[in-house]
């Protein structure tokens, strides 16, 4: 039997008797005999850590981890200095709970105050809190934010992440909310679409930049549109891109949010992750979860604590902005040490060549016959082709050489592939990736 | 201390990525941001040590006895975080083809498995990324099942007042009108006023057992058979699985969903606050409303399936707090079904343990065994003294321990709720025992000094107000 108990079976039993019972079943006596199970649990006994760790490993063997790999679609893979995850592995850091008692707490909270200072400088709005579970959460957040009893209808771009509108769909079923996707045209808003859907009854729209497909939309243009309308604006951005693009403070957005997990988290099959969230600061009091302020201690000195708690579940209980509780407290961090490493001559040469390195990917791409690019707007790190192959067979293909392509799309945009390159493609492997696609498509005549 | 804007200087840090290889493309200048970023490298040397002082300024449970209740703050083992950070875990797209993550889904399935053997459930979500998460998805399955059968005047859902703030506000979330219902002695559920308040409008009844008191309800059975009777679905807050792993099961209990949370029954670091996870499982019944993705197996082979006809939807982006759930089933994997029977047993030793030891200074407003965490009042020093539980708190900050969870639940005035996990060993018990006699000593005869801690901390007590009432949240740069 593994165990961490400390307490050996002696001293167990030394305690026991201490308290004047027989054994560890009397100490349970309270349990109605109709619900203790009567059985041991049908689960293997224990073993020992390096069996364990065998174990494991052989699970993690079983996954193909692709050294070329050339898909984003919400998961971006970036380089992560090593400074990162020494800092982000200390065990102060990591086996802490959440910064209730800030005597003993002022690392933890002066590093969200930290995070929620950075965050505010990429977006450009005043207000930040300490993370929200993740992008697509943030999402839906910003979204019960905008709620108001005359605006309840919210607007999504047909040209954000599927995953995002989801998620805002599941989050906002059932509480009285209408929620519209505005369509698409040549992969952005269409803007037609948006003015007529607008009108006094709507709350907010919320748009990505850049969107799903890629492309930079006109910001500027759909912010002027939405807030005409007396609605909110809401921009989910990528914050390694934030380095070089117009900020949502620039394009008047009232509140941004975004998936943090391209600041220095690994790809982590999905999570964990961090949602962050921006906003204007006459909204500071409407952001949901933690969030971090400076005051003065009893001798005077500069202190963090938690503040503005009135907004949260454990003060309001029904009545509070959000029931968020823990957030990604410890993926924030590893937010903060990524950017005090790149400054802000690192982010712009991260974004910079994840564009210049996708501009090369996609005209090399698009020098194969059969692919095309779908829109002509103008994109960054990812970039949308139609492919009229058969796009399984290829990533199959190229899935044996160790390469990770595109996403295939389904449903209505079945037929495109979404690219993407970060500054890990180099030019080597986007030419290898070239000629390798060549090579499937030479040898599998019929895709 | 400084923050970390006030040691940068323009032009530092490292040289972290290579030259472009590639024709630089150069962004338009409408899509360019026109106020320079703010963010200034450090050298490798600065940020090494800010980030080292600033550990120094943190307690975690790696410093000592943490005894937080209802927050089982229980060692983190290490081994968990070296399996997390393998690249076959780590290094993974979240949309890889499904036939290249085998062991990840694997991982996700059996861990599914365990989860329900612990808990007497029949199937687990991985999506939620913490306990409220959780709780939120659980009531959305709730709503989803009265929906599909037509019975949409089921609206409200039922909370003791003696629950966790997360229940309540979720509740709200997912579109549901709050129940509050006092609770009986010992903070159990009133029988009474559930039978009063249940009814055609009933949607579900929230509750956690054993109770923040760490009382198991003895009326378990007739509890969840009053809202069962009404049409109404058992919600069990997991929060406290801690005590009962391999002694009693919520599945057996009549709940038909309820939400673990991994990060504290199964040993995975709270980070400061997060990342957590918080599974869901259901009964059968609830089974086809259980967000997407799900993983399942066909044959031998492990997929992702991203849709479900009469599925609530997507509640996060990709599936769950992945390294958070493999660092949990690292722990399962290690304890086994006997390990897990273990732990709770000596949960609840420990915590019976410390109890017997602090009972005789301090007032234990229960008589009987706890479960694995208790509760003590310090109203009478309070009274005598004019001590509060919030000065006792900061006292303690001084001896070096972290203080335990104040001020809850509500029922016990001046409450201290104490949870020392099975992960602290006789001695540590002894000497927290000594040190909480020490300090009502001290309260007693040098009330003043107690009431001036905390004294050794880096910062003395923060102004609170202050902070609320002109909210400073980022650092202003120098113009």
């Amino acid at each position: 039997m593994g165990t961490y108990v400390p307490n050996t079976e002696k001293e167990q039993k030394e305690m026991l008797e201490l308290l004047g019972v027989t054994g560890m079943e009397e100490l349970f006596g309270a349990i109605p005999g109709e619900v203790l199970l009567d059985r041991p649990l049908k689960l293997k006994d224990g073993i020992s850590e390096m069996q364990v760790k065998n174990m494991m490993a052989g699970m993690a063997g079983k996954n193909k981890v692709f050294s070329s790999l050339f898909r984003g679609c919400g998961a971006y893979r970036h380089y992560i200095p090593a400074i990162v995850k020494q800092v982000t592995a200390k065990e102060e850091f990591m086996t802490a709970y959440t910064p209730y008692q800030a005597e003993i707490s002022q690392g933890t909270l002066q590093a969200i105050f930290e995070f929620q200072t950075m965050i505010s400088e990429l977006t450009g709005l005043r207000a930040a809190n300490a993370s929200v579970y993740d992008g697509c959460t943030a999402a839906a957040e910003a979204v019960i934010m905008c709620r108001e009893k005359k605006r309840n209808k919210m607007l999504l771009s047909g040209a954000m992440n599927p995953q995002i509108i989801e998620t805002v769909k599941t989050y906002m079923a059932g509480t009285g909310t209408e929620i519209r996707v505005v369509p698409v045209a040549d992969g952005v808003t269409d803007k037609t679409e948006l003015k007529r859907l607008l009108d006094e009854k709507t709350a907010c729209f919320l748009v990505q930049q850049p969107n799903y497909y890629g492309l930079l939309e006109d910001y500027e243009d759909l912010g002027k549109l939405t807030k005409e309308a007396g609605a909110k604006y809401v921009m989910s951005c990528n914050p390694v891109l934030l380095g070089i693009l117009k900020t949502p403070g620039e394009y008047g957005a009232d509140i941004a949010v975004g998936e943090g997990q391209p600041l220095g988290l690994p790809l982590a099959y999905g999570g964990p992750y961090l949602g962050f969230m921006t906003a204007d600061a006459s909204l500071m009091r409407k952001l949901p979860g933690r969030i971090v302020g400076e005051t003065l201690d009893g001798r005077g000195e500069k202190a963090y604590v938690l503040t503005l708690q009135a907004r949260e579940q454990h003060i309001r209980r029904e009545k509070a902005s959000s029931s968020i509780c823990s957030n990604e407290a410890l993926c924030a961090l590893t937010a903060s040490v990524y950017l005090s490493a790149m400054g802000k001559e690192g982010l712009r040469q991260a974004a910079t060549l994840s564009m210049s390195k996708a501009h090369y990917l996609a005209e090399r791409l698009c020098g194969i016959e059969g692919f095309s690019m779908a829109y002509e707007g103008d994109y960054v790190n990812e970039f949308t082709v139609v492919y009229n192959g058969n796009s399984g067979k290829l990533m199959q293909g190229l899935e044996s050489y160790g390469i990770l392509g595109g996403l295939p799309l389904k449903g209505k945009d079945y037929g495109k592939i979404i690219w993407c390159a970060t500054e890990m493609n180099s030019r080597e492997e986007i030419d290898e990736l070239i000629d390798r696609i060549k090579e499937v498509l030479s040898r599998e005549v019929d895709i | 201390m400084k923050l970390i804007f006030e040691k940068s200087k323009d032009g530092r840090g490292s040289v972290l990525l290579p030259p472009c290889d590639v024709p630089e493309t150069e962004l338009k200048s409408c899509y360019k941001r026109e106020k320079e970023l703010r963010l200034e490298a450090l050298p490798e040397t600065d940020i090494s040590r800010h980030y080292t002082e600033l550990a120094d300024r943190v307690y975690g449970v790696n410093n000592g006895f943490y005894p937080l209740g209802s927050c089982t703050m229980k060692y983190n083992p290490k081994i968990n975080d070296e399996i997390a950070g393998l690249p076959g875990f780590a290094d993974i797209h979240p949309l890889q083809p499904d036939q290249t993550v085998q062991g990840a889904l694997e991982g996700l399935y059996k861990a599914e498995e365990y989860l329900d053997e612990i808990t007497g459930m029949d199937h687990f979500t991985f999506q939620p990324a913490a306990g409220a998460h959780g709780e939120f998805t659980g009531l959305k399955l709730i709503k989803a099942y009265h929906e599909k059968r037509g019975d949409s005047k089921r609206n409200k859902i039922i909370v003791p007042d003696s629950a966790h703030g997360t229940n309540p506000a979720s509740a709200a979330m997912a579109g549901f009108e709050v129940i509050n219902i006092p609770s009986a002695e010992k903070g159990l559920v009133d029988i009474e006023a559930l039978k009063g308040a249940v009814g055609e409008d009933t949607a579900g009844f929230m509750l956690t057992n054993p109770n923040t008191l760490g009382l198991f309800d003895e009326n378990i059975l007739a509890i969840t058979k009053i809202v069962h009777e009404a049409g109404g679905l058992n919600y069990y807050d997991g929060a406290n699985l801690n005590a009962i792993m391999g002694i009693a099961r919520p599945g057996d209990m009549g709940f038909d969903v309820m939400h673990l949370n991994l990060h504290k029954t199964f040993s995975t670091p709270h980070g400061g606050g997060g990342p957590g996870s918080g599974p869901v499982g259901c009964k059968e019944v609830l089974a086809p409303f259980l967000p997407i993705p799900r993983v399942v197996k066909e044959g031998n082979c492990y997929a992702l399936l991203e849709e479900g006809a009469d599925s609530i939807g997507r509640v996060r982006g990709f599936y769950g707090n992945f390294l958070v759930i493999v660092r949990a089933l690292t722990y399962i994997l290690t304890l086994g079904g006997d390990g897990l029977k273990s732990t709770s047993e000596n949960a609840v030793l420990n915590a019976n343990y410390l109890m017997e030891g602090l009972k005789d200074t301090y007032t234990v407003p229960f008589a009987g065994h706890c479960m694995h965490e208790f509760v003590i009042s310090l109203e009478e020093l309070k009274k005598e003294t004019g001590v509060s539980a919030l000065d006792m708190a900061k006292a303690l900050l001084d001896y070096g321990v972290h203080p335990p969870t104040m001020y809850f639940p509500l029922i016990v005035h001046e409450a201290f709720m104490l949870e020392p996990t099975e992960t602290e060993s006789r001695e540590n018990l002894d000497r927290v025992i000594a040190i909480y006699k020490e300090l009502y000593e001290a309260a007693k005869n040098n009330p003043e000094e107690v009431k001036n801690s905390p004294k050794k901390t880096v910062i003395g007590r923060p102004d609170e107000v202050m902070a609320a009432r002109n909210p400073v949240i980022r650092y202003e740069f120098p113009v």
